[in-house]
């Protein structure tokens, strides 16, 4: 099959890959681009464990098609930490023991920075309600609302 | 909350960050799917569209003639397989029934049983490949029900299976009763005859899921050597090896298993599917190749949970429970070893019952082979039972919660088996429940109700292996060889440090594959905090006598004179001999080379371990929908290494349990065909389908451990089901026998729609 050429904004900096019409956005992150931090649980949008961001947005790469985001820019969990400095909500989740097995933290911490970015002061039930797209099987969901919670208070008193 | 009877510890029961941390939450932690290798080409299984038929032909040329195509292979492809049964772990496997599974021979037994396997190079040109197989099947009648097919004129899965009972065969026709258990112990119709009181119901669930998020996956290098390696995500690295070596015929050393990081398992990563179809594959091109399923066929062939039907009759006499008979039939799906037996040990064990008869019966059904999930065979039967105890309290007006602790097992108390149990904590976990803020508070309104249960499970041991590397700058290198689920590497590492006196920080832990460390069985029956944290444990004291004896030829003295404390070495009849564990560490080479500790053993004494759980939840009577306001777990951890794991765990398996209840089950066609393989249609909870798990940890220090460790990762799935249940049956005035309580049921109940 006859390879597209696509040019992103990948994680800060300027990438350009070839792709087949066919191959999703998860598939090319993962196999061509070798960014294995997008997990994939279900591929077909159910669980979030490939949560990432397409200009700001939070959608399941699994869901897009790689030829569609040319001229995009996009954050994948790998694009979430500066450097060894983490983010608020990776320390948060380390902290709070927030992750078990750790398959689907990736989608969530990339699902939850989302949230914040827009709405910094969400509380428990709009965390649960936006997190809904994203499964965990090990948790229960307590440990990982109380992270983002609590990274949502350090981000904000980080800005004040 | 923690409510303790145990000894302060100084790392013990602390919260640090788990050494994995940073790896899992940065996205570079490498999981099943995630190992990329030179020359790699991927694999994919041709499924079968049947839930019964017989295999006719396969011609599998167009696939082979297709641009890409590497190898295609067949049941033909395996070897031989032996009829041994083998332990692995959590449950034995016949081996030709696991090869048989591995890839259809004569017949395929389930929709989705694997039939035959391509090798391409890239996964769109494997999936093509396998739609150009052409498989002449000849459709037989399918049998989806357990006790359908328990009848004598039920569609058979093998004309090779008859019932056992005690070892002998007790059937004289062909059956799809693999086998039939018995307990019993006192005088069960006397007990019956006597009562004050008598619940008698039949209950029923379906199969369900573990749900791990991460599918499975399996990538291997057949060598021109003979020697295989593979690269999965598994409970037990040894167990795929022990496995591997019996369906492809090799000798254990030449299989090489690397442990992955794993994306979940809960018992449903202890079998293998994929890994000898991807050894096979690279043998024929000469490739390593990989294997990753997709959700649905995760659904539809790998290992759900039986759903069983079970039948009680339970008596009260002068506020005891006098008598319990039960007939337990559970679904093995297409191979025998369904989890009844274990399902039939831990249901009374709450409780002290003179009086009782268990009938069990493992059936084949054309279902997906069954695996462990989560103390398998356990919640299923204390849905049952646990709704039975509720009836019977309401009969004779006692709190349920005290009716449980008035009727509660203690130590010397005999499980069905006859098994005395040892210090356990069952009551303190029913008084912690019956004394929480949860339990006090009212629960008011229409529609709202409140629910207890309780459970139990034994606990595993089983083998574990360490070694402990001690470096010369004091820091230690602990080698280990289970995998580590939810936080092992931390609790492991944390129960060395606390025998050695030294830092957490200190100790790197790392989980080494099959060619690196002895034996381990899986991670899997709540085992390995506590099993290979006795071997650690021992490890850590053999680190310690080995630092003594160095101290004591660096100071001419006896090595008994030497005491070792905190991680500092001293000689008390000499107040200037002292010395840190690190600083003699810096000495090891003048003192006699490295100082590694190991331990190698067969863990006993894992301690029993109970939970009881109060949920409050409120019933819309014209959606069904049943929210779940109030939820709090009680569990006795013996001693909880890591109280935030603990409470994870708890929190974790009561939400699997809630889904359970209220949502989860396969919803399987006439046809056999599963209907909702994909987690849209298979609705496990989202974080806003439950409230805050509340939980308390008990701590009734295991006598088997050096630090009192009990396994906690069963024990919270077992109470929600019967929990969820004797809450809605409080808020409506009626009694649920059938898992999912969905909407639909209880529309249907309330409106009288039946």
């Amino acid at each position: 099959m006859r390879k597209t050429q696509v040019q992103v904004r990948l994680n800060g900096v300027d990438t350009e890959f070839l792709c087949e019409p066919r191959q999703s956005l998860l598939e090319v992150l993962r196999d061509e681009l070798g960014l294995i931090g997008t997990k994939e649980g279900c591929n077909n949008g159910n669980c979030g464990a490939c949560s990432v961001l397409l200009n700001g947005r939070l959608v399941n790469a699994c869901c897009v098609l790689a030829v569609e985001t040319d001229g995009a820019d996009l954050v994948t969990i790998e694009g979430i930490a500066c450097g060894d400095r983490l983010h608020p909500l990776q320390q948060a989740f380390l902290e709070e023991a927030a992750l078990q097995c750790g398959i689907c933290t990736p989608g969530f911490i990339v699902a939850a920075k989302a949230l914040l970015d827009r709405e910094p002061d969400a509380d428990e039930h709009r965390i649960r309600f936006w997190l809904a797209g994203n499964l965990c099987r090990c948790t229960g969901y307590d440990k990982i609302v109380k992270a983002v919670q609590k990274a949502a208070v350090e981000m904000q008193e980080a800005k004040s | 909350m923690t409510i303790t009877e145990r000894p302060a510890y100084k790392v013990i029961g602390t919260r640090p960050i788990r050494p994995d941390g940073v790896e899992k939450v940065t996205g570079k932690a490498q999981f099943g799917a995630d190992i990329r290798l030179p020359g790699l080409v991927f694999g994919k299984v041709l499924r079968s569209p049947h839930a019964h038929a017989r295999i006719i032909s396969i011609d599998t040329n167009a696939a082979e003639a297709m641009p890409g195509v590497l190898g295609v292979i067949t049941a033909k492809d395996l070897p031989a397989a032996s009829d041994e049964v083998q332990e692995l772990g959590e449950a034995a496997f016949n081996m030709r029934e696991l090869s048989d599974n591995i890839l259809a021979a004569e017949k395929v037994l389930y929709r989705g049983h694997a039939v035959a396997a391509v090798a391409a190079v890239n996964v769109h040109i494997a999936e093509e490949a396998v739609r150009r197989i052409r498989v002449e099947y000849e459709p037989l009648p399918a049998v989806l029900d357990v006790r359908d097919a328990m009848q004598s004129d039920a569609p058979l899965l093998s004309e090779r299976r008859f019932t056992r009972s005690m070892g002998k065969v007790v059937s004289e026709k062909p059956s799809n009763v693999a086998s039939h258990l018995q307990f019993q112990g006192g005088d069960v119709e006397k007990a019956l005859a006597e009562a004050d009181a008598i619940v008698e119901r039949e209950f029923t669930t379906k199969m369900v899921h573990q749900g791990y998020i991460e599918p499975q996956t399996a990538t291997a290098n057949w060598n021109a050597d003979g020697n295989i390696t593979v690269w999965t995500s598994t409970q037990g690295a040894f167990a795929v090896r022990g496995q591997m070596a019996e369906v492809l015929r090799r000798p254990l050393s030449t299989i090489r298993v690397i442990p992955m990081e794993i994306g979940g398992g809960f018992g449903g990563k202890t079998p293998i599917y994929l890994d000898p179809l991807a050894a096979i594959l690279s043998r024929k091109c000469g490739r390593p190749v990989k294997f990753a399923m997709t959700r649905a066929e995760v659904f539809e062939a790998t290992g759900p949970t039986s759903g069983p039907s079970i039948r009680v009759k339970m008596a009260a006499k002068d506020g005891r429970i006098s008598a319990v008979q039960m007939d337990m039939a559970y679904e093995a799906g297409a191979y025998s070893g369904s989890s009844v037996g274990a399902g039939a040990m831990t249901m009374l064990a709450p409780y002290e019952v003179e009086n009782f008869r268990i009938d069990g019966y493992d059936v084949v059904v054309n279902k997906p082979k069954t695996a462990a999930y989560r103390a398998p065979g356990s919640p299923a039967a204390a849905f049952a039972i646990e709704q039975a105890v509720d009836e019977l309290a309401r009969a004779i007006h006692a709190d349920p919660l005290e009716f449980r602790l008035k009727n509660s097992a203690r130590e010397g108390t005999r499980l069905v088996n006859g098994m005395p149990l040892a210090r356990v904590g069952h009551e303190e976990c029913v008084e912690a429940a019956l004394g929480s803020a949860h339990y006090r508070s009212p629960i008011e309104g229409p529609w709202r109700g409140r629910g207890v249960a309780s459970g139990y499970w034994f606990n595993g041991g089983m083998q574990s292996s360490v070694v402990a590397a001690v470096n010369p700058d004091g820091s230690i290198n602990l080698i280990e060889g289970s995998t580590d689920i939810g936080g092992t590497r931390a609790s492991l590492s944390m129960q060395l440090a606390e025998t050695l006196g030294v830092p957490f920080d200190s100790i790197r832990p790392f989980v080494a594959d099959t060619d690196s460390i002895g034996h381990n069985d899986v991670t899997g029956g709540s085992r390995t905090t506590f099993a290979s944290g006795l071997a650690v444990y021992q490890a850590g004291m053999d680190i310690r006598d080995q630092m003594r004896a160095r101290a004591a030829k660096l100071w001419n003295c006896t090595q008994d004179e030497v005491v070792y404390e905190d991680g500092v070495l001293r000689c008390p009849s000499d107040s200037t001999r002292e010395m840190t564990f690190k600083e003699l560490a810096h000495q090891s080479a003048r003192t006699g080379g490295p100082i590694a500790g190991k331990a190698s053993l067969v863990a006993r004494g894992a301690g029993g371990a109970y939970g009881t759980h109060i949920a409050d939840v409120e019933v819309d009577p014209e959606t069904g929908k049943v929210t779940v306001l109030r939820y709090t777990v009680v569990q006795d951890a013996g001693t909880a290494i890591h109280p935030a794991y603990v409470e994870g765990q708890m929190q974790g398996g009561a939400v699997q349990g809630i889904g359970w209840a209220l949502n989860e089950e396969y919803y399987y066609e006439e046809d056999g065909r599963l209907a909702n393989a994909s987690f849209l249609d298979y609705r496990m909870p989202t974080a806003l389908d439950v409230p805050n798990i509340e939980t308390i940890i008990v701590e009734v220090p295991n006598p088997g451990h050096p630090y009192g460790v009990r396994g906690v990762g069963e024990v919270p799935i077992i109470p929600p089901l019967a929990a969820i249940a004797n809450a809605i049956a409080d808020a409506t005035g009626q009694r649920f026998t059938d898992l999912p309580i969905s909407p639909r049921r209880i529309v249907e109940r309330l409106h009288k729609l039946e």
